[in-house]
């Protein structure tokens, strides 16, 4: 398993794992969920399967950073802007 | 250079303490103020624009307020001060000494441009920033909603209360960030790593020749009152005789 693609894998668990911590369903609850979807694919050797996989992972980096970003702004919104 | 504090999560519930003295903080999440990620965020960008050379974070407070100038540096700023104030004197800084403190760093770093939040959510002052300019005589761009630099001097958007206004202004400057000025980024983990080999520099107040004693000081502090339950009425005059009733008409 001396695959490069193997440091990408790490990086994209670590990055989840730090973004879970401040999950709204509790940081536990994200950190089951993220490994029991990165053991499903554990066995994965294609690289192209594993490379699309990645990228899949990157998109939910970018949804959760998306679903902090929004629930900030609307906690200032709401209590500082009168509509 | 731009300037933030920790704060309280704003996502959390906060409650009094039972002396009624200030708010409780042990054991609970600091972050970063949010106006003062939308300050950090624009210095980043105007760097990234190479419009300025070199990004300084400030943060004035106990040892905690590392935390929030590595976060600060993980999003892209170069160096940071970490202005020590401990213990009753944390207790009693306001915008008044945190300008003082901003002041007289701006002129040992020779500061072009000041970004600050435009308040902070634990005391809602919305007053360092308006007191930084005064006490440099630098013009000041609050409540920037759209910061843009030209050749003879900065283009802001404010907002508000009847809508946008456009000024210019010229640098030096201090500009206090509002809401929609831009989205902050999250500070992933490699540029936090990257942000551990950067520089905190540490000074006190006194060195800096600050006096921070107060001039004001805190008597209570209350929650807000409990909502009453409100009462349905079925008709108008039921309306009317409980308003007689509640002794309000």
């Amino acid at each position: 398993m001396a695959n490069p693609l193997r440091g990408e894998v790490f990086r994209l668990y670590k990055n989840l794992l730090y973004l879970g911590r401040e999950y709204p369903k509790g940081a536990a609850y994200f950190r089951e969920r993220l490994k029991s979807a990165f053991m499903k694919n554990k066995d994965e050797t294609d690289p192209e399967k594993i490379r699309a996989l990645v990228a899949k992972g990157d998109f939910v980096i970018h949804e959760l950073q998306a679903l902090y970003y929004l629930r900030k702004y609307r906690a200032m919104k709401k209590r500082y802007y009168e509509e | 250079m731009s300037k933030k504090k920790s704060f309280l999560a704003i996502e959390l519930q906060i409650r009094v303490k039972p002396d009624h003295s200030g708010v409780v903080t042990d054991g609970v999440k600091h972050s970063m103020n949010p106006f003062c990620e939308i300050a950090v965020e624009e210095a980043v960008k105007l760097k990234e624009k190479k419009l300025m050379k070199e990004v300084v974070v400030v943060s004035c407070g106990p040892q905690q307020s590392q935390e929030t100038i590595r976060t600060a540096l993980a999003m892209g700023a170069d160096r940071g001060i970490h202005v020590e104030v401990s213990g009753k004197d944390y207790e009693t800084l306001g915008p008044l000494q945190v300008s003082k403190i901003l002041a007289a760093l701006a002129k040992k770093e020779d500061a072009q441009l000041i970004i600050l939040g435009k308040q902070a959510i634990d005391d809602d002052c919305n007053q360092t920033g308006q007191m930084t300019a005064a006490l440099l005589d630098w013009p000041q761009g609050t409540f920037a909603s759209e910061v843009s630099l030209e050749k003879d001097g900065i283009k802001v958007v404010r907002e508000i209360d009847g809508g946008l206004e456009t000024i210019k202004i010229s640098t030096p400057a201090v500009l206090t960030a509002d809401l929609r000025l831009n989205t902050p980024r999250y500070a992933t983990l490699p540029n936090i790593m990257k942000a551990k080999k950067k520089k905190i520099a540490n000074v006190k107040p006194a060195d800096l020749g600050v006096d921070l004693t107060s001039r004001l000081e805190v008597l209570r502090v209350d929650e807000p009152p409990q909502r009453q339950a409100g009462m349905k009425v079925e008709t108008v005059d039921d309306l009317v005789s409980k308003l007689k009733d509640a002794g309000k008409v």
